[in-house]
């Protein structure tokens, strides 16, 4: 493979999964706080809240998992293969 | 494979990795991936037996194996009754029931059972949904059923939803046509796959105690995607349904 492609799949694939992991990483954060606020203040309902919590966070987790994805493609299936 | 070969083999380490490389059999035209055909089979096997097991003397008192089945049951009718209403949720739990099973199943069996000590002379047994494939089957899968659940209340009215509030959003109705299966399927391969690799990589640098939190998070991982799967499936339906 060409040198210049191998170098430009490895900056590509390490700044996909560095920077899709600032976005959901400041969501998760807020909404793990405001999940907290919610069981500081009423702690019978802490059941649901924390179900809630789990399921949201699953959601904003799948955006890193993207950017994950098409770095494993760039070092592992690489289109530019022969 | 020529970055990661570079990568791998320049520094002698006594694991291996090997990442990409399946067991492919040969069916005629077809070429499948060998190793996920077989743990798959494995898990049908699995859930078949312990469903029959459990359920073929039931009495009306339960005992400790039946109790359980029913608290998962339970737990699974909740969410569909949630989403779909007291009218129309009991058709639909044999299918997100199995869905739910299956991908729990498939997560859990590629990382509590060694797999490893069985050798096969190409790639090596694992969780089915590490495989893009499955997971796009299953996806696919969600995507009929609710195509089928909309067609099957209102017939051909119900591509009237294109169109119907907004006529100017049909572009983008048609591109979440698109989009709710690749994300599904993307969002159940990358979790498994980078738990799967994560685990690897960590096992060939430092095989002795360090990989065992990561497993022990695929765990929890494992059970959370695959609750992930069912509940965004039947909010689908039940949007399609509405």
């Amino acid at each position: 493979m060409d040198p210049i492609i191998s170098v430009a799949s490895i900056i590509g694939a390490s700044l996909a999964i560095g920077l899709s992991t600032i976005g959901p990483g400041i969501g998760q954060g807020q909404a793990a706080g405001k999940a907290l606020e919610g069981i500081a203040r009423q702690p019978e309902e802490e059941n649901k809240i924390r179900n809630t919590l789990l399921l949201s966070l699953a959601f904003m987790e799948a955006l890193t998992i993207y950017g994950l994805v098409v770095s494993l493609a760039l070092l592992f299936a690489n289109p530019f293969d022969k | 494979m020529y970055i990661t070969s570079i990568l791998l083999n320049s520094i002698a380490l006594p694991t291996k990795l090997e990442v990409g490389k399946h067991l492919y059999w040969n069916l005629g035209r077809f070429s499948l991936h060998g190793q996920v055909v077989i743990v798959t089979c494995t898990i049908i096997v699995l859930i078949i037996l312990f469903s029959f097991l459990i359920t073929y003397k039931l009495s009306l008192v339960p005992h400790y194996w039946q109790n359980f089945i029913e608290y998962i049951l339970e737990f699974l009718i909740n969410i569909i009754k949630d989403q779909l209403g007291e009218n129309n949720y009991k058709e639909w739990i044999p299918f997100i029931s199995t869905l739910f099973l299956f991908i729990l199943g498939c997560n859990w069996i590629g990382i509590i059972i060694p797999w490893k000590l069985i050798k096969l002379p190409k790639g090596e047994l694992s969780s089915p949904t590490n495989d893009i494939n499955t997971t796009v089957a299953l996806s696919l899968l969600t995507s009929i059923a609710y195509f089928y659940a909309g067609l099957n209340k209102k017939g051909i009215k119900y591509f009237k939803r294109y169109i119907y509030p907004i006529p100017f959003l049909f572009p983008i109705i048609l591109l979440e046509d698109i989009t709710k299966p690749l994300s599904l399927s993307f969002r159940l391969f990358g979790n498994i796959m980078a738990d799967d690799l994560t685990i690897s990589v960590l096992t060939r640098l430092v095989p002795i105690l360090i990989p065992l939190p990561i497993m022990l998070l695929s765990i929890f991982t494992g059970l959370i995607q695959a609750l992930i799967f069912s509940t965004l499936a039947v909010s689908y339906i039940a949007e399609a349904l509405e």
